[in-house]
């Protein structure tokens, strides 16, 4: 899939996804740069940015001392200047160090300036629980972010979503927060000619629909989007048909999406990684009640989410702390009352 | 025993001030006693330090493991010279200190094994450890603006406080020439004294953590102990710790700088202990992290009742939501 006019579909691992779309808008457009801890000489913590400061040098690839808050201010203040900064947060754990200028100094200031003001940049890096990290280093940061009038938060869960909307966030003129996955980075997806072409963006604020469906939609983004999809095929041996909707996008929510799904299968299940209080899922809930949709519910809407607890370490209780399959499957048999 | 000598003093390097007139001694007592304490508690860590790695490469060890071998006169001098009753805190590369603090090598192994006889119930993980008077362990390092922070709050109302840099060369994968305008950091206090310390040696690292405590404890107020020193492995176990660094350095610090050989070699050749003294050692503290990590490999891992347990300190039992609307589970502090 490195050869210019090759047609046909390839495998790409979301890792490299990420890599190419960098890759190309740093190609695209000089005012294109990152920013982060580790993320050109050691090729990033996660290899993301592997061989870009090799190809675009100091100057568009700038490794930081460990300074979060220092380097996402430096980062707004670039952008602000008419940059175009990507700012890498190793996890999303460690912008809490930084996220007084993401919320007060990057997403209120077109606001604040009456649109005379704006901040194109993209701070991403992975988000949510990984493997055996622990109580500081598993937390899930689509709520808060989303909480946010003046960001725009996308969650992408395949390879092409990882390209495509990586590449419409940079391009994008407003804060995004784009949270990877990296439980995701090594995992090989297909990708289609056209998600394969230098020109491929995926638009924010559209859902996808990954799996049509008659019975119920289950409503995911990031990683339990797979998980959806692998208890949606379970279920479909017992003869329960789910729709599952990848929301791509967690603010602006595509709310139609999910109600025109609804309108068609009257049972709803949400089904995120983080915390149940005040999450993605409870923001579904209250939008469908808020909608037209409502009416032709024929249960109310079930969350499945996180436990509600700080993550553990040990492995018996880190399984137990996040959705698994089998809960999807008992949710939607619940939600069915089958 | 009693042809060894008891008790010899030893020249120790000098340490770089800032903002002091006088430092710490250039020379250090070491009774035969302290000697054999210091070499098994730096030994002891070294050992615990190798088997976690041991155990990570097994798969049994899981997440984040940032060793500390290399280090361990920091962690055993500071302790030498502070009180069970001081409070100490750290970042992530803390199993040293969990160790001197006075965590048993079992519970410490069991706590990176995650198992219910882990220092933190298998719930923390290798960041989170914790002790009377060590407050672990610590994840997230905002390692700038903070700490300035607390310099100014320090030193305006004389806090007794030391502020430790174990500077090890690097932060990550990146040299400290990369990441900082100014590798002095004994001197980043500003307005705060601060001194700079072989960090290998374990008398000089005493010597010096003696003088910060005195400087503190006679109300003087905060003040910036600088340990150089050396790591090994790499930042983390998923960190091959070459990338940034040559092997020949690691190789040349190992075989001149090694804290516990350091130790060791003093005391030979001033006839205070004898190298079948330091074999005993050894043995013993071989079989003592080899009976830790069997009891680390074998014991229970949590139990799910325990899952949703310590959210809260001493308040009534909650209700938790499981991942779904019928999975109700119970918390208690």
């Amino acid at each position: 899939n490195e050869q210019k006019g090759q047609k046909t579909p390839a495998t790409v691992t979301v890792r490299d996804a990420l890599n190419q779309a960098m890759d190309e808008e740093l190609e695209r457009d000089e005012r294109v740069f990152l920013l982060g801890e580790e993320v050109a000489q050691y090729d990033g913590a996660y290899k993301v940015s592997r061989g870009l400061w090799k190809k675009y040098g100091d100057k568009r690839i700038i490794d930081t001392p460990i300074s979060e808050m220092g380097f996402a201010g430096i980062a707004v203040g670039a952008a602000m200047a008419g940059l175009r900064p990507i700012c890498e947060f190793m996890t999303f754990n460690f912008s809490m160090q930084a996220i007084d200028q993401v919320i007060n100094s990057a997403a209120k200031t077109c606001y604040m300036s009456a649109g005379l003001q704006a901040v194109p940049i993209v701070f991403r890096g992975p988000n949510g629980a990984s493997a055996g990290v622990a109580a500081q280093h598993s937390q899930c940061f689509a709520a808060w972010y989303a909480h946010c009038p003046g960001l725009k938060v996308v969650s992408p869960w395949n390879s092409e979503d990882a390209k495509g909307l990586l590449k419409s966030s940079i391009r994008d003129d407003n804060p995004v927060v784009f949270l990877e996955n990296e439980l995701l980075y090594g995992v090989p997806f297909e990708m289609s000619e056209e998600a394969q072409s230098k020109d491929f963006t995926i638009p924010i604020g559209k859902a996808k629909v990954e799996r049509a469906g008659s019975h119920i939609t289950l409503v995911s983004h990031s990683r339990y989007v797979g998980h959806c999809l692998d208890a949606a095929a379970v279920l479909a041996k017992e003869g329960i048909e789910c729709e599952v909707i990848n929301l791509r996008t967690i603010r602006p929510m595509d709310v139609e999406s999910i109600e025109a799904s609804v309108m068609k299968t009257n049972h709803l299940v949400t089904v995120e990684g983080g915390w149940p209080q005040f999450g993605v899922g409870a923001e579904i809930c209250a939008r469908i009640m808020e909608g037209s949709a409502f009416n032709y519910l024929d249960s109310p809407v079930t969350r499945v989410t996180g436990v509600d607890i700080p993550m553990p370490y040990a492995k018996i209780l880190e399984d137990h702390s996040l959705p698994q399959i089998k809960d999807i499957i008992f949710s939607v048999k619940k939600t069915l009352n089958v | 025993f009693a042809d060894f000598t008891p008790q010899a003093t030893f020249d120790i390097k000098k340490c770089d001030l800032h903002r002091l007139e006088e430092g710490p001694p250039l020379k250090a007592e070491l009774t035969r006693d302290q000697g054999l304490q210091y070499y098994r508690t730096m030994q002891t860590v070294r050992r615990m330090e190798l088997k976690a790695d041991q155990l990570y490469k097994q798969k049994i060890i899981r997440g984040f493991c940032h060793l500390y071998d290399g280090q361990e006169a920091c962690a055993a001098g500071i302790e030498a010279s502070i009180n069970p009753t001081d409070h100490l805190i750290t970042a992530y590369r803390a199993h040293g200190y969990t160790y001197t603090r006075g965590v048993s090598i079992k519970e410490i192994l069991a706590e990176l094994t995650g198992r219910k006889g882990g220092v933190a119930k298998g719930k923390g993980g290798s960041m989170h450890m914790y002790a009377p008077h060590f407050y672990g362990g610590n994840g997230i390092v905002g390692a700038q603006g903070q700490l300035f922070e607390s310099f100014n709050m320090a030193a305006l109302w004389k806090l007794p406080c030391i502020f430790i840099c174990e500077n090890n060369k690097y932060g990550m994968g990146t040299s400290v020439e990369r990441a900082s305008a100014s590798i002095d950091y004994y001197k980043r206090g500003d307005f705060i004294p601060g001194i700079r310390v072989d960090g290998m040696d374990v008398l000089c690292v005493r010597e010096a953590t003696k003088f910060a405590a005195d400087h503190c404890r006679s109300g003087k107020g905060p003040i910036v102990m600088e340990l150089q020193t050396y790591r090994y492995h790499g930042h983390s176990m998923s960190d091959p710790g070459v990338s940034y660094r040559t092997r020949e350095e690691i190789q040349e610090v190992r075989t001149k700088s090694d804290p516990i050989s350091m130790l060791k070699e003093r005391m030979l050749s001033n006839n205070m202990a004898s190298v079948e003294e330091f074999k005993e050692i050894d043995v013993d503290i071989r079989k003592q992290v080899e009976e830790a990590a069997q009891f680390a490999t074998s014991d229970p891992e949590p139990p799910l009742e325990d899952l949703c347990n310590h959210i809260f300190y001493n308040n009534p039992p909650l209700e938790v939501r499981g991942t779904n609307p019928w999975s109700k589970l119970k918390s208690v502090s």
